[in-house]
């Protein structure tokens, strides 16, 4: 259980960072947090030649609210989102799916933007990007591109950042008025890998339901998002048939199965935890 | 194969300073026990699970076993043994666990003691919840959780008279 040799960097700028990770290629990983990176090392999952730790590079760790989004630099660590103020009156979902995330010693130490990198299929941040519609900023030697969830996560632990890439950053727009949310997972134990979660945002005009929509982990190899407005658009919020929208989301999913879940439980936590992460998300 | 890259790195555990030259793979965990020879701190899954292996960095719980040695380079980190006064007297954490009789084996013990420590100066009146969600994160295999639970909110409480 001890990580295979590597060559350590630590640069101080992210120019620096990118130049040593143009010069790596594929060979290279970034680290940030580690908290899921160094379990991969320490069990020789992954061998990288190179590791380049951007913890020391200056101007990564900012957590930045405006008016209408929140911005997590690369090294700012999941407990400073979490507790961030300004942020959770911005966006409030980042708290409550960070909440969710491991326990308070691993999310004092890994990042927001790096479990996005990681693309775990159960990772809760990836839903949450995928939900309010956030872009993360990808940065190499050669420029910078800003890439939305759908583009960003391709397959379960693989996302599109190329060899020499670094994730800068991630924006997560707050939603418009009259929308609340919400998180609600089933997982062996609290802070394990959910069987299944959802995120869901519902906006709700003069009492009446106008968008319903949720997200996904653990259902599929990247984090899906649904439109279920379909089932609820014009019921008053009170009386709104959330049940009815976790069947529709029922039909539009195909989990697989493991040995913590078949397909029909987890189909079926899709619907009952969707109809409780709407209701939940227009009560508030 | 070229000979292994190390560094020479500065670690301040519980306030004494030490220069050591080690492998950069070296995990802070292995640094604190191999290194510096402080065994307080225990290795037990290597992976981020069982919470046996943390300490403070910067006052903050973190995962030793998830964390290289030259990554904590220049920070400050609070092991088990840096609990304790340096007259001997128990912190409020330990003085509650052996009131209330929070351990058995002790194999889980240092890794509860620094997160309890940390997360009561955060919230120094935890409720029964919070005292529950203060202790998610660490694994005993001995003594169904009750104890320790108690523990936190006796430590609160002893911490509170201290004052």
């Amino acid at each position: 259980m001890k990580p295979a040799a590597f060559t350590y960097h630590a640069p101080e700028s992210v120019a620096e960072a990118l130049q040593i990770l143009a010069d790596v290629g594929d060979d290279g990983k970034v680290l940030a947090g580690g908290q899921s990176l160094v379990p991969i090392l320490n069990m020789r999952l992954a061998a990288p030649a190179n590791l380049v730790d951007i913890n020391r590079v200056a101007g990564l760790s900012t957590v930045d609210a405006s008016a209408t989004a929140v911005t997590v630099g690369a090294t700012a660590r999941h407990a400073d989102v979490e507790r961030h103020e300004v942020a959770y009156g911005v966006q409030p979902l980042l708290r409550r799916a960070l909440r969710l995330v491991a326990h308070p010693a691993i999310r004092n130490r890994g990042t927001t933007c790096g479990s996005l990198a990681h693309a775990d299929p159960a990772g809760e941040m990836t839903a949450v990007l995928a939900l309010t519609g956030g872009t993360v900023r990808i940065s190499s030697a050669a420029g910078q591109r800003d890439v939305g969830a759908e583009e960003f996560f391709v397959g379960p632990l693989e996302c599109c950042l190329r060899p020499g890439e670094l994730l800068e950053s991630a924006m997560f727009p707050a939603f418009e008025r009259g929308t609340g949310s919400a998180f609600v997972e089933v997982a062996r134990r609290h802070g394990d890998y959910a069987l299944c979660g959802v995120t869901a945002a519902v906006t709700v005009v003069a009492g009446t339901v106008s968008a319903a929509r949720a997200a996904y982990i653990s259902v599929g190899p990247t984090p899906l998002l649904l439109d279920l407005t379909d089932a609820v658009a014009g019921q008053p919020v009170a009386t709104a048939d959330w049940t009815a929208a976790g069947r529709l989301a029922q039909s539009r999913v195909s989990p697989e199965a493991d040995i913590h879940a078949t397909v029909s439980y987890r189909r079926h936590l899709v619907g009952v935890l969707t109809a409780r992460a709407l209701a939940e998300a227009a009560a508030r | 194969m070229t000979a292994e890259q190390h560094r020479t790195i500065t670690l301040v555990v519980n306030g004494a300073t030490h220069q050591v030259d080690l492998p950069v793979r070296r995990l802070l965990s292995d640094a604190i026990r191999h290194d510096l020879g402080l065994t307080g701190t225990h290795v037990g899954c290597e992976h981020g699970v069982c919470g046996a292996c943390t300490v403070l960095l910067d006052g903050r719980p973190v995962r030793s076993c998830l964390l290289f040695a030259v990554g904590a380079d220049g920070a400050a980190i609070t092991t088990v043994e840096g609990l304790a006064a340096a007259d001997g007297t128990r912190h409020p954490v330990q003085q509650a666990f052996t009131e209330c009789h929070a351990l058995q084996c002790g194999f889980c013990t240092p890794g509860f003691l620094t997160t309890i420590a940390a997360a009561l100066e955060d919230n120094p009146d935890p409720s029964e919840e919070e005292a529950t969600e203060i202790i998610s994160g660490n694994l005993c295999r001995c003594t169904g959780y009750q104890n320790i639970k108690a523990a936190v909110l006796r430590a609160a409480e002893l911490k509170r008279v201290d004052r």
